[in-house]
């Protein structure tokens, strides 16, 4: 514990007492709303984090739900692959995108048999879109498999019986039981895409998200301050979303890039 | 007949996100033993790219290795007593263990990058302890403490060792007996649990270390990075196959693990 107060809680005190030391002051923590750049990357970090939440959870749920209900040979292996990539660290994550959607990508290769134009996307919003799916959809599954396993089928069979179609089941019986796993995994997933700097490392340099432009601050412009503003702020958010998901679910959630 | 419209399309789109998580997977493996990946397989297989790494990059993962080690020295010796007094403090229901597992969990649910700025600013005029290995070491303990600390605890919480301790105690058993003799073999399941999520993370771990790094401390994830920008796709492939096959028993083992303490005792 004293370790851990040692190299991490002062460390961060430091950092917050950094971040207010620069030529603007306090006001370093207000120039993520009020500098037109941080306030893009803000905005395009916020985004396609939603956007990757939003897709991640349907996916997942749909594969959850039926990685949960049925029985098929093979599906142990399946499984096993579906959750491989959970430990993949980002930078592996971008190179990934790169294999799919680069220079020498697959789908550019498929793309241009099919259509005579090479689509490549990698180094762009849209490749690190693909890169931040690509390591949320494992741990979104897992913790969707967890909660419908938990699910009564009886309710479901119930509420059939009194006359109501699969949509409406899936509405008022499977997804309320759900909601709270949605939530917290929504919430992970959120906060690692926010935070998430290995594949947008990888993918480019120049993809305008948040921790790249802090990584910029810090290590091309040498501004330290400002560089200490911004992580006390995108740390205070992403720990924000994950309280507030906790207290909205009453589970606990942690996440890890 | 629902059978056929409701499993088939389910199957197929599972296999798809399968596909997508899969396939680049086996490409990078495939690129890395190709001789020429821009003219493709027919180019012939070579095992010269996976050399070359060898050659530039084997520094980087004898050094990931000994990091994690070192690393799944310090979080067992810290993180076990750790958990057994958050479970213990108030008969395992008090508001301080619970405000100190959630500040143990600070450093993940936290950007790298912030964690990483902070040790910087805070120890980085320290020359000797910059550019040494302690410096890393103390990045990815940070980070990885609490997946020692949650399966371990979780086991002290669903085993009944408050009853097989004061049995023990009431035998006679000190302190230390009680915890060596009861505690540790009965919560060895989660340890290992933990112990294989820590090496795992601790290879992976980029975020932290990427900022921390120096030139002479250069690890196997920052080696990757390294070698993506810089070095020809086959390069980067071969390198990453070293990394699968590196962590992909790793992965399998905890995936057994898993299964067998799930088994067990019901986390």
């Amino acid at each position: 514990m004293t370790l851990f107060v040692a190299f991490w809680l002062l460390p961060m005190l430091r950092l917050v007492a950094v971040g207010a030391s620069g030529p603007t002051g306090v006001a370093a923590y207000f120039a993520v709303v009020t500098n037109h750049h941080y306030l893009m990357s803000l905005i395009s970090t916020l985004l396609l984090s939603a956007a990757v939440t939003l897709a991640t959870l349907l996916i997942s749920a749909l594969v959850g739900l039926f990685l949960q209900r049925n029985r098929f040979a093979g599906k142990a292996l399946l499984l096993a692959m579906l959750t491989f990539p959970l430990a993949f660290p980002g930078v592996v994550v971008g190179f990934m995108v790169i294999m799919l959607a680069g220079r020498q990508g697959l789908i550019g290769v498929v793309s241009n048999w099919l259509f005579g134009d090479a689509w490549v996307f990698a180094y762009s919003l849209g490749g690190l879109f693909l890169g931040y799916l690509y390591f949320s959809i494992p741990r979104v599954i897992l913790t969707i498999m967890a909660a419908a396993e938990k699910l009564d089928p009886a309710l479901e069979e119930a509420a059939r019986s009194l006359g109501a179609n699969p949509l409406q089941v899936f509405a008022n019986v499977v997804l309320p039981a759900l909601a709270p796993a949605l939530i917290s995994s929504g919430a992970i997933c959120f906060a690692t895409s926010v935070g998430a700097f290995g594949t947008a490392f990888t993918l480019a340099t120049n993809i305008d998200v948040l921790p790249m432009a802090i990584y910029n601050e810090f290590t091309s412009y040498a501004n330290f301050a400002m560089a200490a503003a911004l992580s006390i702020v995108l740390g205070a958010m992403t720990w924000l979303v994950l309280a507030l998901a906790r207290s909205w679910s009453g589970n606990a959630a942690g996440a890890a890039a | 007949m629902q059978k056929l419209f409701r499993f088939y399309p389910q199957l197929g789109f599972t296999l798809l996100v399968c596909a997508f998580l899969i396939i680049p997977i086996i490409l990078s493996m495939l690129a890395g033993i190709t001789d020429n990946f821009f003219i493709g397989w027919s180019s012939g297989f070579t095992a010269r790219w996976i050399v070359q790494v060898w050659d530039t990059y084997q520094v980087t993962i004898w050094r990931s290795i000994a990091i994690a080690l070192a690393c799944l020295v310090v979080t067992t010796v810290a993180g076990v007593p750790l958990a057994y007094m958050l479970a213990r403090h108030n008969g395992g229901n008090s508001r301080l263990a619970r405000a100190i597992e959630e500040l143990l969990m600070m450093p993940v649910a936290v950007p790298g990058l912030a964690t990483a700025l902070a040790l910087i600013m805070a120890y980085g005029q320290y020359r000797e302890f910059r550019g040494s290995l302690l410096f890393i070491l103390v990045g990815h303990v940070l980070f990885t403490l609490p997946f020692m600390v949650r399966p371990v605890l979780a086991v002290m919480q669903s085993a009944q060792l408050p009853v097989l301790e004061e049995a023990a105690a009431s035998l006679g058993a000190g302190p230390l007996q009680r915890f060596f003799g009861i505690v540790i073999p009965n919560v060895f399941s989660g340890i290992l649990a933990g112990a294989l999520m820590v090496v795992t993370l601790s290879i992976g771990e980029f975020n932290i270390t990427w900022m921390l790094h120096t030139p002479l401390t250069m690890t196997l994830p920052v080696g990757l990075a390294d070698s993506y920008a810089s070095m020809r796709l086959e390069v980067g492939s071969a390198y990453t196959l070293i990394f699968f096959l590196m962590i992909i028993p790793l992965l399998i083992a905890m995936q057994w693990v898993t299964h067998t303490t799930r088994s067990r005792v019901r986390l």
